[in-house]
C-alpha cells in the first residue's frame, strides 16, 4: 500500500479524487530532498568538474571546470591508461581488491549465515541474550576492534605467544608487516556484524512450518536447505552480501592499521593517497569514479531487492 | 512422563529414549531431532572471535604499565592516574572524546527530524519525485561512505563556501550519511500501522496536519525514538567522513585519534580512550533499549521481535 510508488499505475488511477496529494506532503520531504541534492547529487557534479578539470601548475590545487563541454580528459585517461600496460601502476591495486573483497566477503557470509540461522531458530531465555552479543560488535567502534587485533597480533602479542606454546616453537612472524592474510582476515572481522544484523532480520522472517512441510514431505537435510531454505532467502542473502561488500570497495583503513604496506593496497588506499598528495585530486576523484561505476548497478540492484521486501511484506 | 503427555504437547516434544544410546555416525547425522551441535559451535566460535580480542584490550587499558601485551597489575593509571599521559590528563585524548560526544549530539539532533519528516513525506506524496527521492535516500545509504567523504572535501576546499572544515563540514556529512536511518526506520514502521487510524481522524474532523501531530506521531514515536539511539551510536564510531572533514588536531574526534596512533607505539592510554567510547556507545544503546521496550510494551508489532525490532531491519 505504502511501497512501490510509480511502479503501478493502476492503482493509483483507481484512487478516488480525494486521495489527492495534499501540498503538506512535499512540503515535509522538501527539506530531506533539498539536502540530499545539495550534499550527494551536488558533490558528485563538483567531483566530475575536478576530474575533468585542470591542476594549478604553481600550487598543485585542483581548478575545476564547470562546463561539460570544455572537460579535459588528461586526468582521467592517465588514471585509465596506468591501470595495465608497461605503466600499470594501478592495475596491481585493482586487483587486489577484487580478490580481498571477494574472499573476505565469501568468509563473512561462511561465517554469519550458521550464526544467524542458528540465532533465528533459537527460542527461549537464550535468544534475548545470544541476540545481544551478536548485535554487540556491531555498536563497537570499528577502529577499537583493529586496535585491537594490533594489539593482539604485535611481535610480542599474545598472538605469537600463543602459537610458541610456551617455548615449544619459536614463532617471530610479523603479523602487521604486509601480510595479505591478515587484511583479509581483518576486513572479514571488520564487517561481519554487517552481514549479521541484515542476514539474521531476512531469516527471522522465514516460515517455520514450510520448512517443516519440506521435512515432512520426505526431504532431506541437504535437499530441504537447498530447495527451500536458500531460494526463499536469497534476497536477503544477496542484500547482506551487497550491504557488506560496498563499503569494503572504500576501505584503506583495513589494510592502514594491520599492514601499512603498499604491497595490500586496496583501491580505497588508492584514493586516500591521492587525497593526501598535493595536485592528485583529479586522479583520486578518477578513482571515485571508477568505484561508482562500478558499484552502481550493485547498489541499485540493491535498493530494487529492499523495495521488492516492502511489498511483500505491506 | 506417560503417553498420553507426549501426545498431547504442542507437537514439540520428542521422544528419543526409545533410541539406543550408541549410535553410529550416519545415524546420528539422520536423527532429525539431534541438537544443532554444528551451529551451536559455529556461533560460540563466532561469539568468542568477535569479542574476545575486544575484552582483551579493554583489559589492557588498565594495566599498571606501559605495554599493551604484557599483564603489569592493575590500575586506574592510563584514565586519571598518570599526571600527562592519561586520558584525563592529556588534552590531545580528551579533546577527540569531546569532539566524539559533540558531533554525536549534534548530527542526531539534525539527522532524526529531517530523517521523520522526509519519510512521512514521501510515504503520503504520490508520484515521481517521492520515487527518485526515496531512490536517492537509499542510495546515500549505500554508497560506500569514502565515496562521500572525497566529494564533500572536494566541496569544501575548491568552492568558496561559508562551509569549512572542521565541526561544521563533519555534521553536514554525518547528516547526509546517516539520513537514511530514520527515514527507513520510520517508512517501514508506517507501513505497519497503516493508513486507518489517521483516515479514521481526518473523518473525525481533523486536518491533515492535526491527525499526523495527534495520531500518527505518537503511534511513530518508538521508531522515532530507536532511529535517535542508532543513529547517535552510528555517528560516535563513524571514521572515514569525519577524517577527511577534520581541519585539524582539534576536531579529530576518537576514531580518527586511534587511527592516527595504533600503529605509532601508543600507551595504553589509548585503550583508555577507545574504551570509555564503548562505554558511550553501550550505554546509550542500553538506556535506548530499556526505554524503547518501555514504549512498546502491548504493542502487537514489536513486543515479540525484542532487540530485532529494536536494531532495525533493514
Amino acid at each position: 500500500m505504502s511501497a512501490a510508488p510509480a511502479v503501478s499505475p493502476p492503482p493509483v488511477a483507481e484512487r478516488p479524487p480525494k486521495e489527492r496529494t495534499r501540498p503538506i506532503w512535499p512540503a515535509l520531504a522538501s527539506p530531506g530532498i533539498v539536502w540530499l541534492l545539495l550534499f550527494v547529487v551536488a558533490p558528485l557534479y563538483v567531483v566530475l568538474s575536478i576530474v575533468f578539470g585542470y591542476v594549478d601548475p604553481i600550487f598543485r590545487t585542483p581548478i575545476p571546470v564547470w562546463n561539460p563541454l570544455q572537460w579535459n580528459p588528461a586526468q582521467f585517461t592517465y588514471v585509465l591508461t596506468h591501470i595495465v600496460g608497461p605503466n600499470g601502476v594501478y592495475g596491481p591495486a585493482l586487483l587486489r581488491t577484487v580478490i580481498f573483497v571477494g574472499i573476505a566477503s565469501i568468509l563473512c557470509l561462511i561465517i554469519a549465515f550458521p550464526v544467524s540461522y542458528y540465532v533465528a531458530r533459537l527460542s527461549g531465555k537464550w535468544k534475548g541474550l545470544l541476540l545481544v552479543l551478536l548485535i554487540a560488535p556491531f555498536w563497537i567502534s570499528y577502529m577499537m576492534r583493529m586496535l585491537a587485533w594490533v594489539n593482539l597480533l604485535q611481535d610480542d602479542g599474545l598472538v605469537n605467544r600463543i602459537l610458541r606454546l610456551g617455548g615449544l616453537f619459536t614463532v617471530d612472524v610479523n603479523w602487521l608487516t604486509g601480510q595479505p592474510v591478515v587484511v583479509i582476515l581483518g576486513l572479514a572481522y571488520g564487517y561481519v556484524p554487517y552481514m549479521i544484523l541484515p542476514l539474521y532480520a531476512g531469516l527471522d522472517r522465514l516460515p517455520q512450518s514450510t520448512l517443516e512441510a519440506a521435512r515432512d514431505l520426505g526431504a532431506n537435510r541437504f535437499a530441504s536447505f537447498w530447495r527451500v531454505t536458500l531460494p526463499m532467502c536469497r534476497p536477503t542473502i544477496v542484500a547482506a552480501v551487497l550491504l557488506t561488500c560496498l563499503p569494503m570497495l572504500g576501505d584503506y583503513f583495513t589494510g592502514d592499521l594491520l599492514s601499512a604496506s603498499p604491497t595490500t593496497a586496496i583501491v580505497g588506499n588508492l584514493i586516500n593517497n591521492a587525497v593526501q598528495s598535493p595536485g592528485q585530486a583529479g586522479q583520486a576523484g578518477a578513482f571515485v569514479m571508477l568505484v561508482l561505476i562500478v558499484t552502481v548497478l550493485p547498489m541499485f540492484y540493491y535498493v530494487r531487492v529492499v523495495s521488492r521486501g516492502d511489498e511483500v511484506k505491506v | 512422563m506417560t503417553t498420553t503427555d507426549v501426545r498431547s504437547g504442542t507437537g514439540t516434544s520428542r521422544t528419543r529414549s526409545a533410541k539406543p544410546r550408541i549410535r553410529g555416525p550416519i545415524a546420528w547425522w539422520n536423527d532429525p531431532w539431534r541438537p544443532p551441535r554444528i551451529l551451536v559451535a559455529v556461533t560460540l566460535g563466532y561469539l568468542i572471535w568477535s569479542l574476545l580480542p575486544v575484552l582483551i584490550a579493554v583489559m589492557f587499558s588498565f594495566n599498571d604499565g606501559r605495554s599493551r601485551t604484557h599483564w603489569q597489575g592493575f590500575s586506574f593509571r592510563w584514565y586519571w592516574g598518570d599526571p600527562t599521559r592519561s586520558v584525563w590528563h592529556d588534552a590531545s585524548l580528551h579533546t577527540a572524546l569531546v569532539q566524539t560526544l559533540k558531533l554525536g549530539v549534534i548530527t542526531t539532533l539534525i539527522t532524526v527530524p529531517l530523517g521523520v519528516l522526509f519519510a512521512i513525506g514521501i510515504d503520503r506524496w504520490r508520484g515521481r519525485i517521492p520515487a527518485g527521492a526515496n531512490l536517492l535516500m537509499l542510495i546515500s545509504f549505500v554508497v560506500p561512505e569514502v565515496l562521500l567523504a572525497v566529494s564533500l572535501l572536494f566541496v569544501v576546499t575548491s568552492l568558496t563556501l561559508p562551509i569549512t572544515l572542521g565541526t561544521t563540514a563533519q555534521v553536514i556529512g554525518l547528516v547526509t550519511f546517516q539520513v537514511a536511518y530514520p527515514a527507513v526506520l520510520v517508512r517501514a514502521r508506517l507501513a505497519t500501522i497503516g493508513r486507518q487510524y489517521e483516515e479514521a481522524a481526518m473523518d473525525l474532523g481533523a486536518s491533515p496536519l492535526g491527525s499526523l501531530r495527534r495520531v500518527t506521531l505518537p503511534m511513530l514515536m518508538p521508531a522515532i525514538f530507536a532511529s535517535t539511539v542508532l543513529v547517535f551510536a552510528d555517528v560516535i564510531d563513524d571514521f572515514v567522513l569525519v577524517r577527511y572533514l577534520s581541519s585539524d588536531a582539534s576536531t579529530e574526534p576518537v576514531s580518527v585519534k586511534i587511527y592516527n596512533t595504533a600503529r605509532a607505539a601508543p600507551t595504553p592510554a589509548l585503550n583508555a580512550l577507545a574504551t570509555l567510547l564503548l562505554l558511550a556507545a553501550l550505554l546509550a544503546i542500553a538506556i535506548g533499549f530499556l526505554v524503547f521496550r518501555r514504549m512498546t510494551r502491548g504493542d502487537a508489532t514489536t513486543a515479540d521481535r525484542g532487540i530485532g525490532a529494536f536494531a532495525g531491519e533493514l
